[in-house]
């Protein structure tokens, strides 16, 4: 095995003076069906080992599977929002390969008649748009998951034996090929994490999986080439294999590009293989040589008949599509009014959904956005969480704002509310009331503490009287201080004013 | 003609973890470059005017609702196992497996 400990790498800068990457991603998706793709078992994440198998997904002499029509479906409305074409009539295919997290000795997916063919997806890094061509898109089935036993990490490498659970094998698979995707140049990297950042919001619109990564659910094989600026040819790809972060995307294409460029530079030749990312370290390790497609020994499936999806089917299914993340974006920049800059800072800030429903729960698109992307980032921030991960929902946040709009509180109080929320002390308005942070009003307190600034202080009433109004703000101060920041400033200064003037 | 070179059945051999002695190569390629012949006569036949067999079942969209149906319990489908470990099956060390 080739350790990463040896890997030279070339400083991403440079490398960008003498080579230009091309990429492209393979992306598998597990549809979030109550039951498996090709029989009834069910699907629920973290059951029990082994307690969601049958015959069918286990592969056993003499069963018979039949396809989940709710998988055929979803497949093709995620073909649709792709804008592919979707085919009229199709297959499954075998590819037949021996592994043990596949009982079958073969896995059922297709091959040469995918569901769904030659799409797009357009992209925004830094304000320019990169179109990514979608190949295919078609429907397979999820393998089991090996557990390695008797290595010192759990790895593959150096284990005795190893553990299989096929609860996840035939769990319905998509699979989401681009084409290869040249002339990103140094943003290459940030195309990659734009496109499956972009592709899990679809997938998320349409409500056809999870899409937690975390979980698996969303899995990217990111395949990275390099060639000298100018060649007409592409260089030889590697196959980074099951990338599961949005980050780790990134990161998978940047280190493949720095190591491939020592290895050209060095005058050697990139292997064409696969690569196992290393979450821990950001780099790559070799994995095993890429067998030749020829190898899978792929045939139609005899055991399940062709899928011809009906046009009238498909359109209605085109018709009933929901709003697309990018349709989205554009309308929400419209109603609110902001420029494409301050849009993706709050698309990139994971905000966009969480300035949407507070603005449906009564906030105005400023107050939503000066909140998200203000106090409670850096809240988030601090705690080392999603945005979306804070313990404050859309709702409290609007009635934050609507409770310093009414001036009920000034944005100094509405930040201690907000540690009351999120120290789980029950909505806004309730915290304000616990903890008594309400502005006062004109109350004895108040006018106490007004009276009290103005016969401390003759000489600044004096000035005032004489025609430096400015000098106003030190008996607003004085009583901002008396009060503890309790008082709205605005309503000391006006009754201050009726006082001296 | 067709012909199964010796290399080509022992790269078929190995995907479908046959072991194969050089004896045997010698004798099956043979045999199923015969076998290979006698299949190909069938692309002698006139088909100019027969469409496609695109399925031995002339049948489209069959399909089953999403519902979940009873699994197996486990200890029947591991007791099928040759092995089981921690209500898991267990197999082999997976690398270094490949001649």
């Amino acid at each position: 095995m080739t350790t990463t400990a040896g890997d030279r790498l070339v400083a991403y800068d440079e490398l960008l003076t003498r080579y230009e990457p091309v990429i492209g991603l393979e992306t598998h998706v597990e549809l979030g069906t109550a039951s498996k793709m090709f029989c009834g078992c069910a699907t629920t994440f973290g059951a029990e080992p082994n307690t969601q198998t049958c015959p069918v997904c286990l592969g056993l002499p003499g069963s018979l599977p039949v396809a989940n029509a709710a998988a055929i479906e979803a497949t093709v409305r995620i073909g649709l929002a792709l804008g592919c074409r979707i085919a009229s009539w199709c297959r499954f295919a075998r590819k037949n390969y021996f592994y043990p997290d596949i009982p079958k000795g073969f896995q059922t997916s297709q091959y040469d008649e995918p569901l769904c063919t030659a799409g797009h997806l357009d992209v925004e890094v830094d304000g320019e748009t990169y179109r990514v061509e979608i190949e295919r898109v078609h429907l397979e089935e999820d393998t089991g998951k090996n557990l390695h036993v008797g290595g010192a990490t759990g790895r593959i490498h150096g284990a005795d034996h190893s553990l299989v659970d096929y609860n996840r094998a035939g769990i319905p698979l998509v699979e989401i090929v681009t084409r290869p995707i040249p002339g990103t140049g140094a943003k290459a990297p940030e195309v990659a994490r734009a496109y499956v950042t972009e592709l899990r919001d679809i997938l998320l619109a349409l409500g056809v999986s999870e899409v937690r990564m975390e979980q698996g659910n969303l899995r990217s094989d990111v395949n990275t080439s390099l060639a000298p600026i100018g060649d007409l040819e592409w260089g030889t790809r590697t196959e980074t294999k099951n990338v599961n972060s949005l980050r780790s995307v990134e990161r998978a294409v940047r280190f493949e590009m720095r190591r491939q460029a020592a290895v050209l530079d060095a005058g050697r030749r990139v292997l064409q293989e696969t690569r196992h990312f290393h979450e821990d370290t950001g780099t790559t390790s070799a994995g095993r040589s890429k067998e030749e497609a020829t190898d899978y020994r792929y045939f139609p499936e005899p055991d399940l008949v062709p899928i011809s999806p009906d046009p009238e089917w498909v359109e209605k299914l085109a018709a009933a599509l929901p709003e697309l993340p990018a349709a989205r974006r554009a309308r929400l920049r419209q109603e609110w009014g902001l420029s494409p800059t301050e849009m993706s800072w709050i698309a990139n800030a994971g905000a966009l959904g969480l300035v949407d429903e507070t603005v449906a729960a009564g906030a105005t698109p400023g107050d939503a956005r000066k909140w998200w992307l203000g106090e409670l980032a850096r809240r988030a921030n601090d705690a080392g969480v999603e945005l979306a991960g804070l313990a404050i929902s859309p709702r409290q946040v609007a009635e934050l704002t609507r409770l310093v709009a009414e001036g009920t509180v000034n944005d100094q109080l509405a930040r201690q509310a907000l540690d009351g929320v999120l120290a789980g002390e029950g909505d806004p308005a309730q915290v304000v009331q616990a903890r008594g942070l309400a502005v006062m009003g004109e109350s004895d307190e108040l006018v106490a503490a007004v009276e009290a600034a103005i016969a401390g202080a003759p000489d600044v009433v004096e000035k005032v009287r004489g025609g430096k109004v400015q000098a106003l703000g030190a008996l607003v101060g004085a009583v901002m201080k008396a009060t503890r920041g309790k008082a709205d400033a605005a309503t000391v200064r006006r009754m201050l004013e009726q006082r001296v003037l | 003609m067709s012909t199964l070179s010796r290399d080509e059945l022992a790269h078929l051999a190995r995907l479908a973890r046959l072991a194969v002695t050089d004896e045997e190569l010698d004798l099956f390629a043979g045999q199923l470059s015969v076998v290979l012949d006698a299949v190909a006569r069938v692309g002698e036949a006139p088909v100019d005017d027969v469409a496609p067999t695109t399925h031995a079942v002339p049948m489209t969209n069959v399909t089953r609702p999403d519902v979940v149906r009873p699994s197996l319990p486990r200890d029947v489908v591991l007791a099928g196992a040759p092995a089981a470990e921690d209500d898991r099956f267990r197999v082999p060390r997976i690398l270094g497996e490949e001649a």
